[in-house]
């Protein structure tokens, strides 16, 4: 399966209510950001975990996010309740998600 | 930062049942469990330290070892397995930090066994959503103009913070250097020791 995104491309992060054992933090999802790197191939593990064992390898990335769009506020306050103010900095976070979370997002 | 204590007997039991259930079975054997378990307790941040120091010394290296972090742990002769690893560069503007915020996900095949706050629910929490609180409750305030990129392990890769080498270092060799490396530097809550 090759994979469907590049480094760059901005994506959304898929906004499911799926439970079990579900690699996508449910804080990142409908979030957007961009394709840090492509990690490889791995087997699904909302498979794995329920002994199917066959199934494909699937695509799995490394999806950028600026803080201050994960959390509303983050950018004026950086933090609840510190004292730093408005920066022009910004501060990133890097999850790994797979595929199938994934929708592309207009840049 | 540490809670969780409700549960841990459930877990215990369930682990204990599940290990001598394999063993019964023929699945595992007791050698087999003690040998896996000898070679976790082998694994200490003085490997991952290792790497971090040769990376300082060697700039072939450190290009290396971020493009294929398994590749180039290997030329030291350290085994990481199946380990996919990514090595995270901090820069004089960029601190980076990791977390699982899912669970527990940790470089173990580089240092061993993680520490219990590394575990718990306030970090895995917190350091997703006000790191830079987190990290100055571990006593590390970064100036302003350096940026926080936390890395949350959620899959299948496992992360090392390679950090800045300390300023005063000149002088001294690269074993020497490793020993300025603690763990907490290579997960990112912590800069390397000063010299002297």
């Amino acid at each position: 399966m090759s994979p469907r995104f590049a480094p760059g491309d901005r994506v959304r992060v898929a906004e499911r209510d799926v439970a079990g054992h579900v690699r996508t933090p449910r804080y990142i999802r409908g979030k957007r950001g961009v394709i840090e790197r492509v990690c490889g191939a791995f087997r699904n593990p909302e498979q794995l975990a329920y002994g199917k064992w066959d199934g494909p390898a699937i695509p799995l990335y490394r999806v950028r996010f600026a803080l201050g769009d994960v959390w509303p506020g983050y950018g004026a306050t950086r933090d609840a309740g510190d004292t730093l103010g408005t920066l022009d900095i910004l501060d990133m976070l890097d999850v790994e998600l797979y595929e199938h979370w994934l929708e592309a997002e207009p840049a | 930062m540490t809670q969780q204590a409700t549960g841990h007997r459930d877990f215990e039991a369930l682990e204990q049942a599940f290990r001598e259930t394999l063993i019964a079975t023929g699945v595992l054997t007791d050698a087999d469990v003690s040998e896996c378990a000898e070679l976790m307790y082998s694994r200490t941040p003085a490997l991952g330290a290792r790497v971090v120091a040769r990376a300082w010394f060697d700039p072939a290296f450190k290009a290396r070892l971020l493009a294929d972090g398994r590749a180039a742990v290997r030329e030291l002769g350290i085994e990481v397995g199946s380990l996919k690893l990514v090595v995270v560069a901090d820069e004089e503007k960029v601190h980076n930090l990791i977390v699982c915020t899912l669970c527990s996900c940790y470089p173990r095949m580089l240092l061993g066994i993680p520490p219990d706050w590394y575990k718990s629910i306030a970090y895995r929490s917190r350091a997703v959503r006000e790191p830079r609180s987190v990290l100055a409750e571990f006593g590390l305030t970064l100036p302003d103009d350096v940026a926080v990129r936390v890395h949350d392990s959620t899959a299948d890769m496992r992360y090392l913070v390679l950090p800045l080498r300390p300023a005063g270092t000149d002088e001294l060799d690269e074993a020497a250097c490793a020993a300025l490396v603690s763990r907490d530097a290579m997960i990112g809550v912590a800069l390397p020791r000063a010299p002297g």
